[in-house]
């Protein structure tokens, strides 16, 4: 699929020859295995480039390719991935990393923890508790620099995202938009319902790879109090994305 | 060496350059210079490698006091800039002499100026770039836009001062276009034939929230087509987005890298540099055009600005 006049898109998923008429998102499965496939060509990619290549945007079900226009067409280039994806299956992803990710829930470092409650019936510890019950999956990492798209969050939990987004977020915050949940590295404007905040730097520039997840890890929040936050946020130092 | 002191910062002064490329997978979209063409130009002018970091002022110029000799080129938009006083001209290496002044005024044409220093402005790279990426306060002068009283380093120049400009014609040739023409969208088929007339038939206005992010536009709102919420996906740049509200925003270099509404077109790649000089309250329209053309304009425009012939020395 053409996105621009110097990029193209590659689909994953039972939709993937028809992503413009057929748009409904893919959950459970058929999105676990639309995004591994995600994760195998872009390891692919990055293991043997193609010169000319000059981004890869990895998505849930998706890869943007951006190229050098003066050094290939769309069709051409579709040839040359073809080959890249006939070889998808042969391709093992590795062991996923473990990062956990404490946050402290509730009150001003999550100013919606109890709405959102209130919409699921439930009490704020539920909420928290359901939140911390499952390891995430980082589908990718999207929007601004480090933010990683986590999924997929139990059922009971999924909430639409604020009708309006707030003005403000600000950077650790920890929060949940429809089946996904993801934590702000830096202050932005936000739609997503805040749960909490983490004392972690999600995005550093002095630090060695940068971002603290990277696609494919795994991520499993922890409760931790405010005495806590208060400790780690010192040790974490200033976060410098904020 | 030389340094440049900030006696006045402008509306938004940063440093730029043609920005990180290839980053995707961490979520950092490129960020660099919203006018690249003015930018290569200007850095050519003074002698540099044309991805040279240098100054991007927006819309109002800031005040500079030179710490030493140095040579120096303005380009994009005409921001009535002046040495001690004495007006400058645009597209022009200037020589500046150290104590004194460079101040650039309002803008009155375009939205973005490029002061372009021989031996660039010396910042610590990040990702491969000097270019500042705003929202994540990455890169450039600490991440942020300059502020009165900020020193900045020149690197090291190319030598003796040459007196080089560019030759009209072909300026004219690279004028920034208010027509942008456009390849259709990845889900332009969402969109009805009644919305793709508005969209290709009304003329829209740049609105005062637009930013290196994003254009954001006003006009006749596009017919609610898409429904639902779409699956987040890799945008690329120069996408023409539609809200909800039926608007389009054109996202641009410090763009999010992904996005979750439906597309309806792309501007083209030769037609990027003209959004960096688009201001609030201007008047575009979008044109259709066909993937060879949009080829094709782009090639001919990369081969006009490596051509030995535009820019010209006058010494």
């Amino acid at each position: 699929m053409r996105s621009s006049d110097q990029s193209l898109l590659v689909y994953f998923g039972p939709n993937e020859k028809s992503s413009e008429t057929d748009r409904t998102p893919l959950h459970g499965k058929l999105l676990l295995e639309a995004n591994e496939n995600v994760r195998k060509l872009l390891q692919l990619l990055s293991s043997k480039p193609i010169t000319g290549v000059r981004n890869l945007q990895p998505a849930y079900c998706s890869l943007l390719v951006q190229f050098d226009v003066q050094k290939w067409r769309h069709d051409e280039l579709e040839k040359n991935l073809q080959a890249y994806l006939d070889q998808l299956q042969e391709g093992a992803l590795p062991e996923p990393h473990l990062v956990e990710i404490p946050v402290c829930y509730g009150d001003e470092f999550g100013p919606d923890l109890n709405g959102v409650a209130e919409l699921h019936a439930m009490t704020p510890e539920q909420v928290i508790r359901l939140h911390t019950s499952t390891t995430y999956l980082v589908y990718f990492l999207g929007f601004v620099p480090g933010f990683a798209y986590l999924g997929e969050l139990p059922e009971v939990l999924a909430t639409p995202r604020h009708a309006t987004p707030r003005r403000k977020v600000l950077a650790g915050s920890v929060g949940i938009a429809g089946h996904q949940t993801g934590v702000y590295p830096c202050e932005t404007p936000g739609g997503w319902r805040l749960l909490g905040r983490t004392p972690l730097a999600m995005f550093q520039p002095s630090r060695q790879g940068l971002s603290l997840l990277s696609i494919g890890d795994r991520v499993q929040f922890k409760p931790i109090s405010r005495e806590q936050f208060a400790a780690q946020l010192s040790e974490a130092g200033r976060n410098p994305c904020a | 060496m030389c340094v440049i002191e900030v006696r006045a910062p402008g509306l938004l002064t940063t440093v730029q350059d043609l920005g990180r490329e290839g980053f995707g997978p961490m979520g950092v979209s490129p960020s660099g210079a919203a006018d690249p063409i003015a930018l290569r130009l200007g850095n050519r002018l003074v002698g540099n490698a044309e991805g040279t970091a240098a100054l991007e002022m927006t819309l109002l110029g800031g005040t500079f006091v030179f710490g030493g000799v140095a040579a120096i080129a303005l380009t994009g938009a005409d921001f009535g800039p002046s040495l001690d006083g004495i007006a400058v001209p645009l597209w022009s290496s200037i020589e500046v002499r150290s104590g004194q002044t460079l101040r650039a005024n309002a803008t009155r044409s375009g939205a973005r100026c490029y002061l372009c220093v021989g031996g660039g402005i010396d910042v610590k790279p990040f990702l491969g770039s000097s270019s500042t990426h705003l929202l994540s306060g990455l890169g450039g002068y600490e991440g942020r836009g300059l502020r009165k009283g900020d020193l900045l380093r020149v690197g090291v120049g190319q030598g003796s001062f040459r007196k080089r400009t560019i030759a009209p014609k072909n300026l004219q040739r690279l004028q920034p276009r208010k027509v942008l023409r456009a390849t259709p969208g990845p889900q332009c088929e969402v969109f009805p034939d009644t919305a793709q007339k508005i969209f290709y038939g009304s003329t829209y206005r740049i609105a005062e929230e637009s930013n290196r992010m994003g254009l954001r536009l006003e006009g006749m709102p596009l017919p609610a087509s898409a429904q639902g919420e779409m699956t987040t996906e890799g945008v690329s740049l120069g996408a023409v987005q539609v809200t909800p509200a039926g608007l389009p925003i054109i996202l641009f270099v410090e763009q999010q890298t992904t996005g979750g509404y439906a597309k309806i077109a792309n501007v083209i790649s030769a037609d990027l540099s003209s959004l960096g000089q688009l201001r609030p309250r201007d008047e575009i329209r979008f044109e259709l055009v066909d993937w060879e053309t949009a080829r094709r304009l782009f090639i001919e425009q990369e081969r006009l600005l490596a051509s030995d012939e535009l820019i010209v020395a006058l010494d």
